[in-house]
């Protein structure tokens, strides 16, 4: 039944711009403090104090409509969202609403089948964060403003996706851009990005949008696909039940892997946005538009593109090395060594490497193998010193002990062995021992190639150069 | 008799005729007498005051002094003043020490001025009569069976009654002016953004500006002189050079166009008004000013367009007032809506709290259209309606106020009535315009304010119209009987 139904999602994801003070004060961001040390005057809203725009919150999100394709307004205005809540000291949050400072960009996602996919953004603004409730069993809530006046930047997607899938590609997609730009930390964790989920579904076919429910809470791309995953199956089961969904708020609980509802339309707040009074509209000249524009980076496409058609990189594996900016700076690092095999360079980074990175826990800035060591490590693939299979073992090695490529190869003697007369010798012991597959493999099983293959490995303790091994044994067995 | 105004003071502690401390001690025993019946303060200061004076003295004898050091002043308890009670008249705050001074606060502590209190107002400066304070009224003292106009109503007073030769105050309808004209002093409220709104608190951000209550124009002058300039902490501050307004005083009046605002002499105004505002009008033309009738058609909309923006933004400012951080706080809250429903209701006043209700009211869905948004497009046309007067002449004139100060408790039952006090002076807000309010007579034993406004940035033009004025009559000087004896005398 579930197959005439199609998933619509649209995200709103805050990242947390990486200023050193907030967006309207001169507090510091930085995260961890002790509650309530970070925060003052301004942030805790005392009387007669007054916001004052961080120039650099504007910087940075004109450089992420840049980077999106999208129109940076020349003017935008901010608006207080009003409502009463403990973490909110002046009783309502500054916020841009209907004049943004970023609108109408896009961004392309890869599909599992290839295919890339367009998402449209509607828009992106500037606002300020709350500070954090924190209820600590029953009757007792502290609250700590330190995150308070944090820069935020919303950024709003069109209804384009259509599973959890395409959204967490969407999501990992933001998520690259931003700490590519330099913009966010991209700390899940800490709260430095994280997104709410539009979610509805409707017959398969049908032009209007279903009711659709607000996913909240959603602080890692595991969570964003669990929970949109849970509310499709819960809106799907209700619509074919014969009841209807009600617009509402949902609060994603990953302890208990279910959303909950947190309030329906009828009891969301009437926020009353109006201009902010105390702040003057944000007016953007267009030689600060193009003095933005001449400051960013290579975007993640477009390095993705150029190692497809600089180094032959599918564009699997040039989306997988430029999903972070260290990931793609250490690939090419690593290729300047040994510009002969971008591929291999590329498998080496994906694989091992990365494998190690991820088992370990480890960023790249602190990796136990650097650029250069991976680079020697490749190069005496490619000359022919050790076989790709006995690179792995060196890798290991290295990673583990700290040693360069060739003090392992040489400690280890796993030098490759590329002596015909050595495997020849190896070959003909190998004949001898086992007549019988001799006789077989003659007679026309062909397959017992594979055998001879791996006794010669074996015998040589993987060092007999590959190639060289086969076109002796080739020469060897023939009848 | 003569009643000392600021410049004379500033004089007389250059001459050494007394010190700040002997100033100061005066001005403080004034305050005290004056209290049962004015209760024009809320907040004394002695201690800090005699000891800002002693500094002051140090500074004069080092001839390091300023023309403000040393002079006793007051400042309206809306600017906050670190590690000293700051109440906004109101019971939300009647236990908010600041822990840190309002910009004017420090510029003029800086000038070497002499805080010797903070002067009562309207609750959240919400009131034309200064009725509204939790602290109790203020009396007029010309009649203190009077108002004294609100909501810089004990500024205005003090003022008057010569308690302080200067008291700062805040202008967001018409508080600065209309208590001026009601207690016969005068009163400046600059151009919007001229005056740092830093440490003032907001009642309406978009029209709210600080300026002062004085003497005369002249000390009106000085003391803007110290008060303006820009200020980071405050984005709608206006980056622009201030200009030498005691110099600028002296500016001469030949040329000058004045443009009688036509809307301002119809229906409601008092004969005994009208008459001496053309008295006024008939010395600048003596002055050799000229003079033409201007309609400003968008005017008469400016009172309902007030009552939409002013209480909208208000509604949100005072949101911070939730009991949870600072101010009044329930006793006992049973759960969090009851912490913010019970503080609030206990710590506004009604006049705050119809305020608050009406600014919910028009920034609600489905009437944000119909009210705010419409309301600043009105405002949109008042500017424009001043900006092509301004092309055609120089100042506009006209009443500061519809009536002569009105009985304590006479419109305190009708807030229409009492919101129609403002009729004349909320058109400079809208517009962000400078206005002042000058004596220029009395009817019936009651002070008599002129108003001038002027286009954006021109306190100098309208400060050396006033001095001009000032120069030629003796309104200005005159002192309430009961509260004028000579002031720097008793020191």
């Amino acid at each position: 039944m579930s197959g005439e139904w199609e998933t619509v999602i649209g995200l709103e994801i805050h990242a947390q711009l990486a200023t050193k003070s907030k967006i309207f004060s001169g507090s510091a961001t930085a995260y961890g403090a002790e509650p309530n040390t970070q925060a003052d005057l301004v942030d805790l809203g005392y009387p007669g104090v007054l916001p004052v725009l961080n120039a650099e919150v504007v910087r940075m999100a004109a450089k992420f409509g840049l980077a999106v394709g999208a129109t940076i307004n020349r003017r935008s205005v901010f608006a207080r969202k009003n409502y009463f809540y403990p973490d909110l000291p002046k009783g309502y949050q500054i916020s841009q609403y209907e004049l943004p400072i970023v609108a109408g960009g896009h961004l392309d996602i890869l599909l599992e089948d290839g295919s890339t996919k367009r998402i449209g953004i509607t828009r992106a603004h500037l606002e300020e964060d709350a500070g954090k409730s924190q209820h600590e069993g029953v009757g007792v809530s502290t609250i700590d403003l330190n995150r308070a006046g944090t820069p935020l930047v919303e950024i709003v997607s069109e209804p384009d996706m259509r599973s959890a899938k395409e959204a967490v590609a969407y999501m990992k997609k933001i998520h690259t851009l931003v700490r590519y730009l330099g913009i966010c930390d991209g700390n899940m964790q800490e709260g430095s990005f994280r997104c709410d989920a539009n979610v509805s579904v409707r017959r398969r076919g049908a032009e209007k949008f279903g009711t659709r429910a607000e996913l909240k809470n959603l602080n890692s791309f595991r969570y964003v696909e669990k929970a949109i995953n849970l509310e499709v199956a819960r809106q799907i089961d209700i619509l074919e039940g014969g009841g209807t969904v009600v617009q509402e708020t949902r609060l994603y609980d990953a302890d208990k892997d279910e959303t909950r509802s947190m309030r329906s339309k009828e009891e969301a707040n009437d926020y009353r946005y109006f201009p902010d009074p105390d702040l003057l509209p944000v007016i953007i000249e267009d030689s600060f538009v193009e003095a933005v524009r001449a400051s960013l980076p290579e975007l993640p496409d477009d390095k993705a593109l150029r190692f497809q058609q600089q180094h032959g990189l599918s564009p699997y594996d040039a989306g997988v090395l430029t999903a972070s900016a260290e990931m793609a700076a250490f690939y090419e690092s690593v290729v300047a060594l040994v510009p002969s095999d971008p591929k291999l360079v590329a498998n080496t980074v994906m694989g091992d490497f990365s494998a190690s990175l991820n088992k370990d826990n480890l960023d790249i800035a602190n990796s136990r193998v650097s650029a250069a060591q991976l680079g020697v490590l490749v190069s005496r693939i490619v000359d022919n010193t050790i076989s790709g299979k006995i690179a792995k073992e060196v890798f290991e090695a290295m990673w583990a002990e700290g040693l360069e490529a060739d003090a392992v190869i040489e400690s280890r003697g796993l030098r490759q062995i590329t002596d015909a007369g050595a495997i020849g010798a190896v070959i003909d012991a190998i004949m001898a021992a086992n007549p019988k597959q001799l006789a077989d493999y003659r007679s026309g099983k062909d397959k017992l190639f594979g055998f001879f293959v791996g006794q010669a490995m074996k015998a040589t303790d993987g060092k007999a150069n590959p190639a060289l091994l086969n076109d002796l044994l080739k020469a060897k067995l023939a009848p | 008799m003569t009643v000392p105004t600021l410049a004379a003071l500033s004089a007389g502690l250059k001459t050494r005729q007394y010190s700040s401390v002997e100033l100061t001690l005066a001005a403080l025993a004034r305050v005290e007498r004056s209290q049962p019946q004015l209760n024009a303060l809320v907040t004394v200061t002695a201690e800090s005051a005699l000891a800002a004076a002693a500094a002051a003295d140090q500074r004069i004898a080092a001839g390091t002094a300023g023309p403000l050091t040393g002079v006793p002043m007051i400042h309206k308890d809306i600017f906050c003043t670190a590690g000293v009670l700051t109440t906004c008249g109101s019971r939300m705050l009647s236990n908010f020490v600041s822990p840190y001074d309002a910009h004017i606060v420090t510029l003029l502590a800086d000038a070497g001025m002499v805080m010797v209190g903070k002067a009562n107002m309207d609750e959240f400066a919400m009131g034309s009569s200064n009725e509204t304070s939790y602290f109790g009224p203020v009396s007029n003292p010309w009649d203190t069976t009077r108002v004294p106009g609100g909501s810089s109503g004990g500024s205005a007073a003090a003022v008057a009654a010569r308690l302080a030769p200067l008291a700062t105050a805040s202008d967001t309808g018409g508080s600065i002016r209309q208590p001026a004209a009601l207690c016969g002093v005068t009163g400046i409220k600059p151009t919007y953004g001229r005056v740092s709104r830093y440490g003032m608190i907001a009642f309406a951000s978009s029209l709210d500006q600080a300026g002062v209550i004085t003497v005369s124009a002249e000390d009106a002058a000085m003391t803007l002189q110290a008060m303006a300039g820009f200020d980071r902490r405050d984005s709608t501050s206006i980056d622009a050079p201030v200009p030498d307004y005691v110099a600028e005083l002296q500016q001469p009046l030949a040329g000058l166009r004045i443009g009688i605002l036509k809307e301002f002499f119809g229906e409601g105004l008092s004969a005994a008004i009208e008459g001496p505002v053309r008295e006024a009008l008939a010395t600048w033309q003596r002055l050799g000013a000229t003079v033409r009738e201007v309609s400003l058609p968008s005017l008469p909309l400016s009172v309902p367009t007030y009552y939409v923006v002013a209480p909208a933004e208000a509604s949100s400012n005072l949101a911070r007032f939730d009991g949870v951080r600072f101010g009044h706080r329930c006793d006992k809250p049973r759960d969090l809506v009851d912490l913010y429903k019970r503080s609030r209701a206990e710590g506004f006043g009604a006049e705050v709290k119809r305020r608050i209700m009406t600014g919910t009211y028009v920034l609600s869905a489905g009437y944000y259209d119909a009210y705010y948004l419409k309301a600043q497009r009105v405002r949109s046309l008042i500017s424009d309606d001043f900006r092509r007067a301004f092309t055609e002449v120089d100042l506009l004139l006209g009443p500061t106020t519809p009536t002569t100060a009105f009985g304590l408790g006479d419109k305190t039952s009708d807030p229409i009535t009492m919101y129609l006090n403002d009729i004349y002076t909320i058109g400079a807000n809208m517009a962000g315009l400078p206005a002042m309010s000058l004596p220029c007579g009395f009817a019936d034993g009651l002070p008599v304010g002129v108003q001038l406004i002027g286009p954006h940035f021109a306190e100098g033009r309208l400060l050396a119209a006033a001095h001009a004025y000032q120069r030629e009559t003796d309104w200005h000087l005159r002192a309430p009987p009961a509260f004028g004896a000579d002031f720097a005398g008793e020191a």
